[in-house]
Order: structure tokens, then C-alpha cells, then sequence
């Protein structure tokens, strides 16, 4: 084996290779070529580490030193510097915003120092195109222990020990699922992988199956071994190219080491794992409709029972989890049950990933303990609000899921907490609004694209969402009128009550939490047809301040209708009828002369 | 049998372990709404009227779907649940072309009905209607998705009754629409006609191509000498529109009816059904005997004939080469009619009326000319009839008994049994039996072929000769039969298929039933015995025993499988393709 002084880890997550690492590692790789390093330091791909809004992302080791915003032409002043003078390039560095202080090493970063991982344990420090090492990170231990010292009833009682609960939605106790699985009758059984990751800005299960498909891989060899499964298949969306491409390589290598197909580790157990791609609909993440997909039919649910556990893939029992509860599982195997159940909370074990977004500094992706609170999330973790900005509301759960307000920013993170505060664990996503987020206008976004994505079966979905959307719309657009907020009620109410599928009855939840703690913006909206945070176009003006202006003219240079006018040095006027509201002159104005009313 | 216990709003009730909710409810007399529920045939739990609160579950659930359990608490007429029902179908509404007046199901639309039993007195919601699309292209059937509610009642009965599956969901979300694939018309896909979809619909989403101005300008055309022949098993539901019963036996009546809108001369399929199987019955003699192509396949049902050119063309060459009934009638009329009575064919006007939206098809079909013009010039199904009749204010049931005309309206009870499944194999081998033996039939009833049974099989023996035979109706059970023969899993020497579930009597263009009574009562059956029934009380029950097709052999046609016959009653297929045509 070879040994190297240093390795370059350069992140090639779906993230960075967007802001370009692709380069960066090029470059590294001529560079250290150049200066006959090639001996002595090492470049290796590695999945996500998280911190995606600062990528392309980099870290040398062994210091562990972490580099952002890389670009190719920083990468000889780094192997100049750092890798032969051994000088840190503090001008790229991370900087932390609370102490606005230079942070050397990601370990040292609030980003990263608060967060525990366990399903992300991998990502980012290893190549996820290389199964040794995953293998060299305890990979396939787990496997090869469930096989070896377990029975399958064993791996279950292990699981459902763990506290370990669906990671995917709905939250519900693992081991209990795995338990059917196994008790119901049958000879065929499949295990199935949710990838269908469809919530707008998370992307959790992109991260694990890019930068760690080797645990998915494992994760449902044990659940095949546990339930008497012999075939398993991973839905995963094909706009995850990356992810498709690296679990390819990741089933062939596994399969090619005995780890997949006939007589694994020579134990006589036999399973292996085939893809199959989803299409874009964000309603195949729902169990049903997304095995009736792989099936080859029109992916939309039909009720339950019977679940899939029962009569599943083609009619067989079926587990499906999704790709963050797999990632669990491994470690559950090796480290004990005991182990897990410490991590988290009485009623929400373990860890969660969550992608964070919005108004807040450190976009990305976090892996915390259940129960830290929303405000560590958000503040300590996430960096705080930009611009000085007052936070407003955190939505959770994704586009299904509701709005917490500040009043509730204390409430530690669990299953059960979010769903009393109306809102839901979900998938993970986790989008922070400020100030000038107007509540009614989001609670439409958000319908917008569950009514966009809603798969038209049932009428409390395909018509319910519609007609609720058309409302909001009259809302946000001024004509709103007394009895639209009970209208909504009653329609948000009968949905959640009667839709077909999850994907249904959690859609009316944006309406439903804003409305229980921004109410008074809706009654803004309808009878004094005006938008507290000055987000609805139809509802606002923009005036000059004239005691503020000072003539300068720039607000004229950006206005794309010429709707501003005024002598040089003398206060301007905004014509309302050549207006178009697009906030230009606002966000220019450098003496905040422009009001929004 | 497994049984479990619940309560159904408080009452104890003990039903089979598997059993649904609604099934339940029902059986202690409780009515639960239902909108999507096709007994058998769509069970999917979509439209959300039936649901019902079960104790300890989250949501309200789908009765028709959800499985009682040893215990379970049901409520069914709570506030919530009727609030839920109300919403659910006010957002219906509100997505719905509201031109119930003029829509062809005003009074017979179960949307409708919904809406009267749950008391809908005003639609809380409005806003913008789904894209939709009137599609008319098909000679049969027209599609207006701007009154469709997506049940998918006819998306299952294509795919699962019939197993032809040219309709589907289409899009998602509000923009769903049941269509043929990439939203072509049924025109363009391989579509049998059969209307099937039609009987399954709960509204005026689908209906037959309305043909009833044609045949009111013919008959106020005083050129015209217009002529009607009436299918065997519309004489058992046309008195099912006039309040007559299920299965009502109007025969005497239909005559009378016809000729007081003005029809020249009443005439009966039951004739030329007489006269196919004097053709038929010595084709299968003549393969029997001299080794032709077996199994033969019937080739009455133009919806089983257009579908074993889509999807079966290997069995074109077992298909009996014999037109249908109402063709060989209109070939008949225009030649042999025609000079008979001395009128110039162009002047002769023939309108069938048939159980079928699929005849409306085959009467255009370029074969059916042998007359020199089109031999059928229009099809009209029974609800047309019964319309008209409306129209004209004649109420069938007070009308007095009346006889067919002369010669083609006489016939005997194997023709009127080929309104039901296993009918025309019956018929067939009373005839093929009395030619082979030269002995008579004393008993006429073979019933093994008889009945609502999806695929039948019996085994005759005609002095000492061993015949196969086998009936199958509905094309999901023909599917079933000919993958059987296909795979050599069976042998025929003689096979009866109908397009519709129980044959004719269950013919896409029949009066329709709406789903609950579809669930209480099998019309197929009902309607078959009154066929039955018919074929009893007929002084005649065999083809070659009619004296009116005796005399067209011997003035006319010479004898079965002339060449005569060859021309005016026997036709050809066309392999087609399962998948549209390349544009």
C-alpha cells in the first residue's frame, strides 16, 4: 500500500461539481504533478461534506484544514503554500460569522461542531466510488456480523430496539415494519429503497447515495436477510445522475467482492439489488405509488390496507424505507441498539439530517440529534439570519409541512413536537423565512406545488388544492373577501381529513399553520387589502421619501419603465402608473429613501 | 368461514372476515354514498363519498375498500363524515359542466343523485374548469371530458371486463383526464366500440354517437321507403326506459311503436339471425366435414370481430366468414327485398336498431356494400329508440300488440336466443344436429351453454360424434379462451364468443343501470331469461324451420353457401394494428 504525507479531499457532491470542483481537482492533480508531489500527496473525490453554499469545498489532511469558495487558480498558491511551505492560505478559510474569526479545520466550525453523524458518518470522507474504503471504514462489518452471529429475528429485535424511526415521512417505528415484513406470509419478499427524494431543497438522500451508496447497499442486504427477502430495488430519481452513476458502480464492486448475489460471504445467503429510475413525480415518493412505478404502472397511490408489508411489489410483502433510514442501519448493527437509543429523545432516536435553506446564512446539510432545539439549528448551526434581518418562521417537513413561528423557536426537534405545532418531520427540509417573508404568499408557494404535483386521483387532492391555490391567489392579489379565511378552513380541513394519500392530506398544512400563527396577515390581506411584509406585488406602492432623497439618480438608471423622474440633486418621484413593482429602485436606493406601503 | 364482528354506528353486526366497510354497512340496510365503486370491477377507494370514521384511524377512510376488523367501530353519518362527503362533492361540482338539463343523462346521473341524497343546495366553490376534450371522431362512441369525474369506472371495465385498455388517466393533478394515449381520439386507437365504457359511466362523460336526426329526416323524406329491423335483445330492455321493468318482454309492442313513428315496414333481425345460421351452421359442416380451418369462431359481434383484428388477427381464419345478422339483413333488403317489392334500392332506407354502439361501426365498414350501396344506412341503440319514442310522445307501454311485417320479420326462437351468451351456439346445434341426423331435436335446450358464466364449455354428442364447443362473452374471459387454444391448453371444434358480458342482452348500447342497482341485481341474467323466455313461447325454435327463410333460399338464394349466398352474406377481415398509426 501506498503511503501519502497528505490527502487533498475535494468534495464531488452534486453541489460542488455545480460550482465547479471539478477543475479544482484538475488543477490540484497538474499542480502537485508539476512539483513531483505526486508521491507524496494524494487527490481523492469524496461525497458531500454539507456546506454547499460555500463550495467548491476542500480539505487537506492530516490537518484537516478546510478551504472554500476554491477556485482553480487559488489551487498553486495552495500547494505553493500549504503543501510545501506548510503555510495556512488564510485568505480562504472559513469565516465565522458570529466571531468573524478564521476557522482552520471544519471540526472547529459551529457548522460542523454541533452536529453528530451518523447517516452522513461517510460522506465526504470517503471516495464513494472505491468500496474499499468503505470496507477500511467498517463497511460491510455489519453485514457480514448479521450473517455470521444473528438470526434474522435477532437483526430485527436489534432494529426495533434501536427506537430507529422512518427517516422518509411519516415516522414510523422501523423495526415494527421490518417485523411485518418478516411475519407476513409469502416465500417471495422484495426490499425496496425510497430515493424518490422529490422536496424542493432537500437533498439528504442525494448525499447519502452519492457520497455513500455502499450503506444503502448494505442496509438492504440485512433488511433481505432479515425479512427472507432475496431481491431488492432502489426508485431513485433520475434527475440524481450522480447518485444513478455511483450506485451503479457501487452495486457492480459489491457484487464483484461476493457482497451481492448467491452465497454471500460464503454464508449460502443470497440477495441482490437492482435500480430503477423515477420520472419526476414528486407523488412516487409515496409508498404505493411508487412501487405501482416500478411495477411499470401509472405511479399514484391506492388506500391502505393493505400495506406493502402485506401485499406489496407485485402483490408480494414488501419493506420499503427510505435511503436515510437504511444509512442507520449499519451502524445500528455494529455500535448496539443501546447505543442508538441514547442519541435523541424519548419518543425520536437517533439523528436526523436536515437540508437547511432560506433566509440563513450557512445553507446546507446537517446532521443534528433529535431534539436539539430549533433555535441551535437555526442560530448556531445555520449562522443566523442575513442582513440583520428578524427571523420570522421556519418551515419544516417540506412543502407539506407547516410554518413555526418564533414563539415556538425553543421546541426541541422530534417527530411528535412538530406534528403538534402543525407541522411535520418529513424528509428533512428545513427553510428559515425572515422579515419580509409574507405568510400568505408562502403558504401559496407552497400549495402551488403540491396542487402542481398532486396525482389527480382523488377530488380532495386534484380539486380541493386547486380551488384552495385559486383563493390564495384572490388573497395575495387583493380581491380576497370576508369568509375566504373560513372557506379555506373548512376546504384545508376536509382534505387533510379525506385525501387519498399523505401527499394529500399534508398538502393543506401551509395554509393550516399559517393560518394558526399569521392570521392576522390574512385578515391584512383581505380587509385592508395589504401585505404586512410588503412581499405581494398587487398589494403594495413604492414612494419616494423626499426628505431622504438626494437626487442622486440611481434609482432612475434601474428602473425599467421609467416610471422615476427628477432634477439632479432635487427629490424624485415615483409615477404609480408606469411602475411595475419590481423593487429595483428599492433594493438600489442607498439612503432608503424609497418606501414600500 | 372466518367471521368478525363490529359495530356499525352502534349496531352489532357479524359479517365474512375480508369483507368491506360498505358491504357491510349494507348489510344491515345502511347506505353509504358511493361515486368511483363498480362492484367487481372498480374497487380503488378514489372519489372519497364513502368514507366513514374508524375509530383510532387518523383519516376519515374509503368504505368500499377498507376491510372490517374483528372489533372495529364504525360511524357513517357523523357531522364530520357528512361534512367531508358535502365538500368533496361540491369540489366535484365545482369542476363539473353543469348543462344537466340538456345533458344526455339528465335523470339517470349519479353526480346528480349524489347531489339531491346529500342535499346540495348551493356550490361553496368556483374557479377554472380542467382543460377538456369532445371527441366525436369515432363512429360510436363520443367522449366530453368536460363532464368526466374520474372515477375511472371506464378505464377499469376497458381494461379488466374487456381487457382492451385503450383508456387511461392521462396527466396529473387537475389537468388529469381519462383518454386514449397522448390524448388521440378513439377513433385513432384500437377501440372496439363495444360502449362498455358508456354503461360504466356515472355521467354524461361518455355516450353513444347520436344517429336519431338521420333517421328522422329518412323518415320524413317522402322519397324514402324506410325499413327497421330490430335486434333480438332489444325486445327484453327497451321496456326497462318505459318503466316496465328490468328485463320486460315488449316483442308485440316494438311493431307497433316503430310504426307509429312512421317506419314503412317493422322487420326482425330474428329473420336473418335464422338465415346466419343456416349459413354458419353448414360452414361449420362444411370445415367439419372436409377438414377446414377449427375451431370456428362466430362473427356476429362486431366489437369481438374488430378485436380479434387487433389483437388475435392469428384467429381471422377460425372467424366464420358469415356477416352478422343485422348485415346479412341489410344485404337481403336491398336486393332480394327490393325486387321482391319492386322498389329501386337507392329509394330503401335501412335502420337497425341494435343493443350495440359497435354496429354503428360495422355498418360502415366498406364490406358491408354487397347490395351495391351501403346495406345498413344507420344504426341506433336502444336508448336512442327509447328517446325517439319520448320525443314522438310514444309511451310503449300502453301500446297495443302487434305483429312484425312480412317476409323479414319472421323468425322463430333460435334466432331471438342470440341476444344472450351461448345463444348462437345453441341455436346452431339445433340446426347442425337435425342436418347431421336427419333425425328431429325433441329436446331443443341446450343448456350448457347458457348462462352468465365467463367462459362455458360443453361437450355434444351428435350420434356418436364428439363436439367440443365452448361460449365465452365479455373479451376479457374471449382473451382468457383463445390464450387457452392458442397455448394448446384446449380444443375446440366450435366457439362462441360475445364481445359484451352476458352477450347482447349487455350490449353497449343498452338502458344503464347505475351502480348500485348493477350491484344488486345482474341485469345479464335478467335480461337472458327474458331471451329465454321468448325462445320458449315461439312456435318455431329452429332457423331451418322458418318458412320465411325456407322461401328465400328457394326464390332467391338457391342454397346455404351459394354463391349468391357467398356474395350478399358472407365477408372478409383485416389484420390491424394494436397501436395508432404513424401520422
Amino acid at each position: 500500500m501506498e503511503i501519502y504525507r497528505a490527502h487533498i479531499l475535494v468534495c464531488r457532491g452534486t453541489g460542488c461539481t455545480a460550482s465547479g470542483s471539478e477543475p479544482v481537482m484538475e488543477a490540484f492533480e497538474k499542480e502537485i504533478e508539476k512539483h513531483g508531489l505526486s508521491k507524496e500527496v494524494k487527490v481523492l473525490l469524496t461525497g458531500c461534506l454539507g456546506l454547499c453554499e460555500l463550495g467548491p469545498n476542500i480539505i487537506i489532511y492530516p490537518e484537516g484544514t478546510y478551504y472554500c469558495r476554491v477556485k482553480p487558480e487559488d489551487v498553486p498558491e495552495i500547494v505553493e503554500e500549504h503543501l510545501v511551505k506548510g503555510r495556512i492560505v488564510e485568505r480562504l478559510l472559513y469565516k465565522e460569522r458570529a466571531v468573524e474569526e478564521r476557522m482552520r479545520a471544519l471540526t472547529d466550525i459551529n457548522f460542523y461542531k454541533r452536529q453528530k453523524r451518523v447517516a452522513l458518518r461517510n460522506c465526504g470522507l470517503i471516495n464513494p466510488e472505491i468500496i474499499e474504503e468503505y470496507i477500511a471504514n467498517d463497511g460491510y462489518r455489519a453485514l457480514a456480523k448479521v450473517l455470521t452471529e444473528m438470526t434474522p429475528q435477532q437483526v430485527i429485535d436489534e432494529v426495533t430496539r434501536s427506537g430507529l424511526r422512518g427517516r422518509g415521512g411519516g415516522g414510523f417505528p422501523t423495526g415494527r415494519k421490518w417485523q411485518f415484513a418478516k411475519d407476513a406470509p409469502g416465500d417471495i419478499k422484495y426490499v425496496v429503497c425510497n430515493g424518490d427524494e422529490g422536496d424542493p431543497g432537500a437533498f439528504m438522500d442525494r448525499s447519502i447515495l452519492e457520497g455513500d451508496p455502499h450503506t444503502v447497499l448494505e442496509a438492504m442486504a440485512i433488511a433481505g436477510y432479515a425479512i427472507g427477502a432475496k431481491e431488492g430495488y432502489i426508485y431513485v430519481r433520475a434527475e440524481y445522475p450522480l447518485a444513478v452513476k455511483r450506485l451503479e458502480i457501487a452495486i457492480e464492486q459489491a457484487r464483484e467482492r461476493g457482497l451481492l448475489g448467491k452465497n454471500i460471504l460464503g454464508t449460502g445467503f443470497e440477495f441482490d439489488i437492482f435500480l430503477r429510475l423515477g420520472s419526476g413525480a414528486f407523488v412516487c415518493g409515496e409508498e404505493t405509488a411508487l412501487l405501482a412505478s416500478i411495477e411499470g404502472r401509472r405511479g399514484e397511490p391506492r388506500p391502505r390496507p393493505p400495506f406493502p408489508a402485506i401485499e406489496g411489489l407485485w402483490g408480494k410483502p414488501t419493506l420499503i424505507n427510505n435511503v436515510e433510514t437504511y444509512a442507520n442501519i449499519p451502524p445500528i448493527i455494529l455500535n448496539g441498539a443501546d447505543w442508538f437509543a441514547s442519541i435523541g429523545t424519548e419518543r425520536s432516536k437517533g439523528t436526523k439530517v436536515f437540508a437547511i435553506g432560506g433566509k440563513i446564512n450557512n445553507t446546507g446539510l446537517v446532521e443534528i440529534p433529535m431534539g436539539t432545539t430549533l433555535r441551535e439549528v437555526i442560530y448556531e448551526i445555520g449562522g443566523g439570519i442575513p442582513n440583520g434581518k428578524q427571523f420570522k418562521a421556519v418551515q419544516t417537513g417540506g412543502p407539506s409541512g407547516g410554518c413555526i413561528p418564533a414563539s415556538l423557536l425553543d421546541m426541541p426537534i422530534e417527530y411528535d413536537t412538530l406534528t403538534q405545532a402543525g407541522s411535520m418531520m418529513g424528509s428533512g427540509g428545513m427553510i428559515v423565512m425572515d422579515e419580509d417573508t409574507c405568510m400568505v404568499d408562502i403558504a401559496k408557494f407552497f400549495l402551488t406545488f403540491t396542487q402542481d404535483e398532486s396525482c389527480g386521483k382523488c377530488p380532495p387532492c386534484r380539486i380541493g388544492t386547486k380551488r384552495m391555490l385559486e383563493i390564495l391567489e384572490r388573497v395575495t392579489n387583493g380581491e380576497g373577501r370576508e369568509g375566504d379565511i373560513e372557506l379555506l378552513e373548512s376546504l384545508a380541513k376536509n382534505i387533510k381529513a379525506s385525501a387519498l394519500c399523505g401527499l394529500g392530506q399534508t398538502a393543506p398544512n401551509p395554509v393550516l399553520s399559517t393560518l394558526r400563527y399569521f392570521r392576522d396577515e390574512y385578515e391584512a390581506h383581505i380587509r385592508e387589502k395589504k401585505c404586512p411584509a410588503g412581499a405581494c406585488k398587487a398589494l403594495i406602492t413604492y414612494e419616494i421619501i423626499a426628505d431622504k432623497c438626494k437626487g442622486c439618480g440611481l434609482c432612475v438608471k434601474v428602473c425599467p419603465s421609467a416610471a422615476i423622474t427628477g432634477e439632479r440633486r432635487q427629490p424624485h418621484a415615483i409615477d404609480r402608473e408606469k411602475c411595475l413593482k419590481c423593487n429595483s429602485c428599492f433594493e438600489r436606493c442607498p439612503f432608503g429613501a424609497i418606501a414600500k406601503k | 368461514m372466518e367471521m368478525v364482528t363490529l359495530t356499525i354506528d352502534g349496531e352489532k353486526v357479524q359479517v365474512p372476515k375480508g369483507t368491506t366497510i360498505l358491504e357491510a354497512a349494507r348489510k344491515i340496510g345502511k347506505k353509504i354514498p358511493t361515486l368511483c365503486f363498480l362492484k367487481g370491477i372498480n374497487e380503488i377507494g378514489a372519489c372519497r363519498m364513502c368514507v366513514v370514521e374508524v375509530k383510532g384511524a387518523r383519516a376519515l377512510q374509503a368504505s368500499c375498500v377498507y376491510p372490517v376488523s374483528e372489533g372495529m367501530e364504525v360511524f357513517t353519518n357523523t357531522p364530520a363524515v357528512r361534512e367531508s362527503r358535502k365538500i368533496t362533492l361540491e369540489l366535484l361540482l365545482s369542476d363539473h359542466n353543469l348543462e344537466c338539463p340538456t345533458c344526455i343523462r339528465n335523470l339517470n346521473c349519479e353526480l346528480q343523485k349524489l347531489a339531491e341524497e346529500l342535499g346540495i343546495k348551493s356550490i361553496r366553490f368556483e374557479g377554472e374548469k380542467h382543460r377538456s376534450r369532445y371527441d366525436d371522431f369515432s363512429p360510436s362512441i363520443v367522449r366530453d371530458t368536460s363532464k368526466c369525474v374520474l372515477c375511472r369506472r371506464c378505464v377499469s371495465t376497458c381494461h379488466k371486463v374487456q381487457g382492451v385498455g385503450v383508456i387511461s388517466p392521462n396527466n396529473r393533478g387537475f389537468e388529469t383526464m381519462v383518454a386514449p394515449v397522448y390524448d388521440m381520439s378513439l377513433a385513432q386507437v384500437a377501440c372496439v366500440n363495444c360502449g362498455q365504457c358508456i354503461l360504466a359511466c356515472p355521467v354524461g362523460a361518455l355516450k353513444e354517437k347520436d344517429d336519431t336526426d338521420r333517421v328522422w329526416q329518412a323518415l320524413a323524406d317522402p322519397g324514402k321507403h324506410v325499413i327497421v329491423q330490430i335486434a333480438p335483445a332489444v325486445r327484453v330492455s327497451l321496456g326497462e326506459e318505459f318503466g316496465l321493468g328490468r328485463g320486460a318482454i315488449v316483442t308485440k309492442k316494438i311493431p307497433a311503436a316503430l310504426r307509429r313513428m312512421g317506419f314503412d315496414r317493422v322487420f326482425d333481425t330474428d329473420f336473418t339471425a335464422d338465415l346466419t345460421i343456416m349459413e354458419e351452421g353448414h360452414e361449420f359442416l362444411e370445415r367439419l366435414q372436409h377438414g377446414g380451418k377449427l375451431p370456428l369462431i362466430t362473427s356476429c359481434s362486431p366489437g369481438w370481430i374488430k378485436f380479434c383484428e387487433h389483437y388475435y388477427p392469428e384467429f381471422l381464419e377460425n372467424l366464420s366468414t358469415c356477416k352478422s345478422p343485422q348485415q346479412m339483413f341489410g344485404a337481403v333488403a336491398k336486393t332480394y327485398y327490393a325486387q321482391k317489392i319492386g322498389i329501386d334500392p337507392s329509394r330503401i332506407f335501412v335502420v337497425s336498431i341494435m343493443p350495440c354502439t359497435a354496429k354503428k361501426y360495422e355498418c360502415q365498414r366498406p364490406e358491408m356494400r354487397s347490395s351495391g350501396y351501403q346495406d345498413v344506412d344507420v344504426v341506433l341503440t336502444t336508448r336512442e329508440l327509447s328517446r325517439m319514442l319520448k320525443e314522438a310522445g310514444i309511451n310503449l307501454a300502453t301500446l297495443p300488440d302487434e305483429e312484425f311485417d312480412d317476409p323479414l320479420g319472421i323468425s322463430t326462437g333460435a334466432g331471438a336466443i342470440f341476444g344472450a351468451t351461448g345463444g348462437v351456439m345453441e341455436a346452431a346445434l339445433r340446426t347442425v344436429y337435425e342436418v347431421i341426423t336427419g333425425r328431429e331435436l325433441k329436446n331443443v335446450e341446450f343448456t350448457g351453454v347458457r348462462g352468465v358464466e365467463g367462459i362455458k364449455e360443453a361437450t355434444i354428442d351428435i350420434d356418436g360424434m364428439k363436439v367440443n364447443v365452448a361460449v365465452a362473452h365479455g373479451l376479457g374471459n374471449a382473451r382468457k379462451l383463445l390464450d387457452r387454444v392458442k397455448n394448446g391448453e384446449a380444443s375446440y371444434h366450435f366457439i362462441e364468443i360475445m364481445c359484451c358480458p352476458g352477450g347482447c342482452v349487455g350490449g353497449g348500447g343498452q338502458p344503464i343501470l347505475n351502480a348500485d342497482e348493477r350491484w344488486e341485481l345482474d341485469y345479464r341474467e335478467v335480461r337472458g331469461s327474458a331471451i329465454y323466455e321468448v325462445d320458449r313461447n315461439m312456435p318455431l325454435r329452429k332457423s331451418h324451420e322458418n318458412p320465411a327463410v325456407q322461401q328465400l333460399y328457394k326464390e332467391f338464394l338457391g342454397k346455404p353457401l351459394s354463391e349468391k349466398s357467398h356474395k350478399l352474406l358472407h365477408t372478409h377481415y383485416t389484420r390491424r394494428s394494436r397501436y395508432p398509426e404513424a401520422e
